[in-house]
């Protein structure tokens, strides 16, 4: 373990207590009576919720690099219809709030397909809602792979198919890996939004929580400690994987 | 091999937004004697790369024929596809794949194109990887690598699947001179073994050793063209005289 390592762990935890630190003295400034023992009851529900909170999201993160890959090897395609649909898709989504979205898509669009599991109808709406981000993360992934490694690819005999998984998507996917584990935290945050349509995920059960026990502190406190509990290894996953696909281009 | 071309063209489209095109070969017409090795010179920008491109099957030509020993080139997908499994092609800026290491270049096109076994395919590289002195940077990533040990690679990986004619495009103009050297004593020995060469080159003294043949491509077309001998000392046109008085000078 290098002193440079050590020295960088020292100073994330002095900035985490300090923040922890601020939290703590807001708290006792507003003069308020702490009652955990009342939420404690519900741990239960908080466990079942932040499982179903990761559940929703590892399915709607497939959903949406799947939509991602796929959109952009659209746009890329040189087919006008397919781009056509693409670019129309991207526009949509990313210029409408995911509220919308998912009262449109619950109410109108699933109850007029019969998709009547509310879960399955999430995890789609919020699959395509954060893949219109991965279209466009990924199509900059793509186009910023050179020209001569398309040529090689072609020189070297590799069909279509197999130049785009052995060459052009393993450059790709070190390119987009930051941004891709950004948009992967955003979507963890984001199905906290789900609880409009009902479903038992973690926020909504921190709200009934809270309007059992009143304790709206209690509630809402645990809500933040267990989304960092998802995007804080998500992160360090990502600097990780970062790290070990490096390499001098 | 018995190389000819009749009136070959080649436009694309210009780079303005006036949808017009700009025409890089303007009717090439050559005709070669049965030879192992033809050199192409040139200035630049006359359309060397481009006539390249399309003899190595990496691009088609808006008009023209092309044909080797008889066979017209292929113009659909498929048969081009068939073509660049071959023949091999290596490029200015060798268009090695970054993320893999010299060895897992050399093994790509063995393992996925021509079907070898991984142990296999480990078999064929060896022997030349030792032979060019290569062996010791195998698993080194071309950005670990000089310029020379890159191009050096590339011409292996052109090589390893026995192609019927290797194209090489200047593969030494990105060198600065001792790795010039090496890359163009690698270019003779090959040569020497009776590998079928076209050979786009700025070293005159160099393709004076290695042609049977040399054209002079000059505003997209084949300006002269002829056995070694006569073509340096009877240049044919006032451009080719000036362009070897240049470039020998
Ligand atoms: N894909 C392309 N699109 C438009 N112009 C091109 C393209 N490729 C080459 N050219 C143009 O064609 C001309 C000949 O280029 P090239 O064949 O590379 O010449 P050389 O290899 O002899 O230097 C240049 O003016 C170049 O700008
Ligand atoms: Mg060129």
């Amino acid at each position: 373990m290098n002193a440079r390592f050590v020295q960088r762990f020292a100073a994330h935890a002095a900035v985490t207590m300090l923040f922890t630190g601020l939290v703590w003295l807001a708290a006792s400034r507003v003069d308020y009576e702490w009652n955990w023992a009342g939420v404690w009851e519900y741990r239960e529900m908080f466990l079942k919720g932040w499982l179903a909170t990761v559940l929703i999201s590892v399915s709607a993160l497939v959903g949406s690099g799947v939509i991602g890959v796929v959109g952009a090897v659209c746009l890329q395609s040189r087919n006008l219809l397919l781009e056509a649909v693409v670019r129309v898709y991207v526009e949509l989504i990313r210029g409408t709030p995911l509220l919308v979205q998912l009262l449109i898509g619950f109410y109108l669009v699933a109850t007029a397909v019969g998709l009547e599991n509310r879960y399955v109808a999430g995890v789609v709406i919020l699959s395509l809602f954060s893949g219109a981000y991965m279209v466009e993360i990924f199509r900059g992934g793509l186009a910023a792979i050179p020209r001569g490694q398309h040529d090689a690819a072609a020189a070297i005999g590799l069909s279509r198919w197999q130049a785009f998984w052995l060459v052009i998507l393993p450059q790709a996917a070190r390119i987009v890996l930051p941004p891709v584990a950004g948009q992967l935290a955003s979507l963890i945050k984001d199905s906290s939004l789900l609880s409009v349509i009902a479903i038992s995920e973690f926020t909504l059960a921190a709200q009934e929580v809270n309007s059992f026990t009143y304790s709206s502190l209690e509630s809402y406190l645990p809500l933040a400690v267990g989304y960092l509990m998802l995007t804080l290894p998500l992160s360090w996953t990502a600097g990780v994987l970062e790290r070990r696909f490096h390499y001098e281009s | 091999m018995r190389l000819v071309l009749e009136n070959v063209r080649q436009q694309f489209a210009s780079p303005g937004k006036d949808h017009g095109s700009v025409e890089v070969l303007k009717g090439c017409a050559l005709t070669t004697g049965d030879i192992q090795s033809l050199v192409l010179i040139g200035p630049s920008g006359g359309g060397k790369s481009t006539l390249l491109r399309i003899l190595a099957g990496l691009d088609v030509p808006t008009g023209g024929q092309v044909s080797f020993d008889g066979t017209p080139l292929p113009r659909d997908p498929a048969g081009r596809l068939a073509w660049r499994r071959r023949v091999g092609t290596v490029f200015q800026a060798y268009n090695l794949f970054p993320h893999l290491t010299a060895l897992e270049n050399l093994l790509l096109p063995l393992v996925h194109v021509h079907k070898l076994s991984r142990s296999d395919a480990l078999e064929r590289v060896f022997e030349p990887l030792t032979r060019f002195g290569l062996a010791a940077h195998a698993n080194k990533r071309p950005g670990q690598l000089s310029g020379g040990q890159k191009q050096r690679i590339a011409i292996l990986r052109a090589l390893v699947v026995e192609p019927s004619i290797l194209f090489l495009d200047e593969p030494t103009s990105a060198l600065d001179p001792e790795m010039t050297a090496e890359v163009l004593e690698m270019i003779r020995e090959l040569r020497d073994q009776g590998r079928q060469l076209v050979l786009v080159t700025h070293q005159m003294h160099f393709a004076k050793r290695v042609a049977d043949e040399i054209a002079f491509v000059a505003d997209g077309q084949i300006e002269a063209h002829g056995p070694v001998a006569a073509f340096f000392e009877n240049p044919a046109t006032p451009r080719l005289a000036h362009f070897l008085e240049t470039v020998l000078a």
